[in-house]
């Protein structure tokens, strides 16, 4: 279980950087656009804050759960931030763009939410403080039919339980 | 509450119907040439309109069912009613013995005529089919229920006239239960609802107060199984429509989604999400066994059974994306289906067993498909901004799949809207609903 649980750590950061390299010379060719880097979201201007300075979303490429180096320092925030207030427990949304079909989407939705949970585990957060669930394509926070929009929907927050 | 088999069924036939007749329809072609028919409302008598005007508030029910019967043939695509102000016959005599050249004359190839009469709470009907070229009846039958079942009745009889013309059974006489869309898109508010499949008596199963998606019919009975927020869990649940009762189906410790009943009505099929995994799993509702059917770190869902029971299709990113794949029920035999350019999703078994309908997204749009069962013969049957979740006729001709519209930069100009299309390609055309809509799901036949 641990031993896998590294594992996919390792992979997924091979993978992204792979992403990364991918990308950067992708972006050499063709503007970055707005606030994305690729297909993921970088603003900060539809970020609620657990508390100050610890974001409560992280954002996804199409069709990923993979983190991003940005989504990892996020976590990571936010665990610290649990780990200082243990009395407070937290709920995962996981949520995708409205591009994909409903069924798939909670499945999708349900797999980002857990990947964030995952790491918040390995940083020391007990499982049994973070609950998940899936919205699917149900809770855009953007009603727009865009690139944008859809980055901006593709993402997990996490948010107090209690 | 939803009254639906009480229905005193009492067909006699008043005359054989083996004559040979000239009309006929292939349906499996794409009619671009209806069949001119005449629809001539069925006959009342005086007593029978006072008591129609007393008991269901109509004053000339004969006429009402009529132009159900009309639209009915209209939206099939396969026929042409005509104008009624055309017909040279009045309809009781039409009923009795229609002179075919006055029929003939003004083009119409088959007529239908009828009498209603109402008494002590009793609405009896008859009807017949006429072959205009021929010269001859083919159909007659008459049965008997109660007032308020009127538009049953003009369904009915658009079951029997389409299955003496095409040789295939109707889809007239069902429901459909869908998702009830309003408000802006980051906050909707879905309730269940089902309305007859012309897009009358709609009526609402839920009150809005929690999340509901992807309702879908039993097929051997009034039970609907969907998708419930209750409480912030999504679970899967079982909803009598007579009764309202309804229940948690199974006890899953995270979601549940995806449902949809074998076709003999015993089992719900489903997704259950754990730990970022999805897999399929049954539920028999008999014995409430759990089963797990698939077991693999991809998402597995939209699961679908063959009309057999032997075979179930479903949905997976196990190659990296979005595939169909087909396996044996007990999970066994495993084969990806879907090899064409793009993404595949919510494929959904035929009643006839021979084709499966998918969702495909492909550069930014979203098509309603039908594939065979080993993916051969994909043939694409319309192309939209955003579409997905299709739903077969009972009679697999037709599917109902929803469609929603691009929003502009402040999110206006959204909308969800339930639409149908010919298994052909063709007829494709919006069904009315009261509120904006989504996830539709095609009953059974109500009365065979």
């Amino acid at each position: 279980m641990n031993f896998s649980k590294s594992f996919r750590n390792t992979f997924l950061v091979i993978l992204l950087s792979l992403i990364v390299s991918a990308c950067a010379t992708k972006k050499t060719a063709t503007k970055v656009e707005g606030q994305m880097q690729g297909d993921v979201y970088t603003g900060t201007d539809t970020v609620k804050y657990l508390a100050d300075g610890v974001p409560d979303r992280v954002f996804f490429a199409t069709n990923e759960s993979i983190l991003t180096t940005k989504s990892r320092d996020t976590l990571r925030k936010q665990a610290n931030w649990l780990r200082e207030n243990s009395s407070i427990n937290v709920v995962v949304e996981g949520h995708a763009d409205e591009r994909g079909t409903r069924e798939y989407n909670l499945a999708l939705g349900e797999r980002r939410a857990n990947a964030a949970k995952d790491y918040l585990i390995t940083y020391g957060i007990s499982a049994d403080r973070i609950s998940v669930i899936s919205y699917g394509k149900e809770r855009p926070v953007d009603s727009g039919s865009n690139p944008l929009s859809w980055s901006k929907n593709r993402r997990s927050v996490t948010v107090k339980a209690n | 509450m939803i009254r639906i088999i009480n229905f005193v069924f009492i067909i006699f036939f008043l005359s054989l119907v083996k004559a040979y007749s000239l009309i006929e329809i292939d349906i499996t072609r794409g009619n671009l040439d209806p069949l001119p028919i005449a629809v001539s409302p069925l006959f009342q008598d005086d007593n029978s309109k006072k008591n129609s005007i007393n008991e269901l508030k109509i004053e000339n029910v004969g006429s009402e069912i009529s132009s159900v019967v009309e639209n009915n043939l209209k939206t099939s695509g396969l026929f042409n009613p005509l104008s009624k102000e055309a017909f040279l016959q009045k309809p009781d005599i039409a009923h009795l013995k229609p002179r075919f050249e006055d029929w003939a004359l003004i083009k119409a190839q088959a007529l239908i005529t009828g009498k209603v009469t109402i008494e002590n709470n009793k609405l009896k009907v008859e009807f017949r089919l006429w072959d205009i070229l021929a010269g001859r009846e083919m159909m007659a039958l008459a049965f008997t229920t109660v007032p308020s079942n009127w538009r049953r009745v003009g369904h009915i009889i658009s079951d029997k006239v389409y299955e003496r013309l095409t040789g295939e059974k109707g889809y007239f006489d069902t429901r459909i239960i869908y998702v009830s869309e309003e408000g802006p898109k980051t906050a909707r508010v879905k309730k269940l609802a089902i309305m007859d499949q012309d897009g009358f008596n709609t009526k609402y199963l839920t009150l809005g107060n929690e999340l509901v998606l992807t309702p879908r019919f039993n097929p051997t009975s009034q039970m609907v199984t969907y998708l419930s927020y209750f409480k912030n869990l999504p679970r899967v649940y079982l909803l009598d429509i007579e009764t309202g009762t309804q229940e948690v189906v199974g006890d899953f410790p995270g979601m549940t989604f995806a449902p949809r009943f074998s076709p003999d009505g015993k089992k719900i099929i489903m997704s259950f999400a754990k730990d970022g995994n999805s897999d399929i799993y049954t539920m028999d509702l008999e014995n409430r066994i759990v089963e797990r059917i698939t077991n693999h770190p991809s998402i597995d869902t939209s699961p679908s059974y063959s009309p057999d029971n032997k075979y179930i299709t479903f949905n997976s990113d196990r190659s990296g994306f979005q595939q169909i794949y087909v396996m044996k029920s007990d999970g066994s035999n495993v084969k990806r289906i879907s090899f064409g350019n793009g993404l595949y999703g919510t494929p959904v078994w035929s009643p006839r067993g021979d084709l499966i309908a998918f969702t495909k997204l492909h550069k930014g749009k979203f098509y309603i498909g039908v594939m065979r069962t080993d993916g051969s013969g994909e043939r694409l049957l319309t192309e939209n901004y955003y579409q997905e979740a299709p739903s077969w006729s009972p009679n697999g001709r037709v599917l109902i799949f929803y469609r929603e519209t691009k929003s502009n930069d402040k999110g206006e100009g959204f909308s969800a809207k339930l639409w149908s299309i010919d298994l052909t390609g063709y007829n494709e055309r919006q069904v009315q609903t009261e509120t904006d809509a989504s996830d539709p799901s095609w009953s059974s036949l109500l009365s065979n």
